[in-house]
């Protein structure tokens, strides 16, 4: 069972009851956050876009392709789009195996690739200035 | 055509959409890369751009026409 969603705000304790199941010995959680600082310098805030339907349709290829190579009892991706402040999680990752090392490598997996192909974008907004991340090389 | 666009490429272009007008005679992702480079040399500063067609990523030869989902997708940084 699946679970892909885009959303403004993040309920981990939702999302950790969700991924829970009889036949799990492991849940893996990966939880990326907003990070005060960037470059050296303060970041205020991150400010999330994504191009939804294909953000949701490339989210469920990847998440396909680990429902196929390892056995999950449960998988979910989400990521928040918006604004986000400093702590606030901006995307989980989880999943629930029986055995721990394939959720490991599920969850690695899914967030590394997650990060390579989804059409999300975040911009840092420091004190005075703003840069679209990975934009430039 | 119209080319959906995201993050740093609609400042680029100070657009939301990109019209491709169809006297341009555009058919394939690399005659469109080459039309939006041409029209804004800035896009040529960023690291890499891609074009998406109904949803997935398109190799440059693939045919593009009128009534697909096409959008510019400028270097990727969500997570």
């Amino acid at each position: 069972m699946k679970k892909i969603e885009l959303v403004s705000e993040i309920d981990l304790n939702g999302l950790y009851s969700w991924l829970q199941h009889p036949e799990a010995g492991g849940i893996d959680l990966f939880i990326g956050s907003v990070r005060n600082h960037a470059h050296g310098k303060s970041v205020i805030k991150l400010v999330f876009e994504g191009y939804e339907p294909m953000a949701i349709h490339q989210m469920n290829k990847l998440a396909d392709q680990a429902i196929k190579q390892w056995p999950l009892k449960r998988l979910l991706m989400i990521h928040a789009l918006g604004s986000k402040n400093i702590g606030d999680p901006v995307v989980v990752i989880g999943v629930a195996t029986a055995h721990r090392n394939d959720a490991f490598e599920a969850c690695k997996f899914l967030i590394d690739e997650l990060k390579n192909t989804v059409p999300i974008w975040k911009k840092e907004h420091f004190t005075d200035h703003t840069v679209w991340v990975n934009a430039h090389p | 055509m119209e080319v959906l666009l995201f993050g740093i490429s609609k400042e680029i272009t100070g657009q939301q959409t990109l019209d491709v007008s169809s006297d341009l005679k555009i058919n394939t992702v690399l005659e469109l890369k080459k039309w939006i480079l041409e029209k804004y040399p800035e896009m040529g500063n960023l690291d890499s751009f891609a074009i998406a067609v109904d949803q997935e990523y398109a190799n440059d030869e693939l045919n593009i026409s009128d009534g697909q989902e096409i959008a510019l997708i400028p270097p990727v940084s969500g997570g």
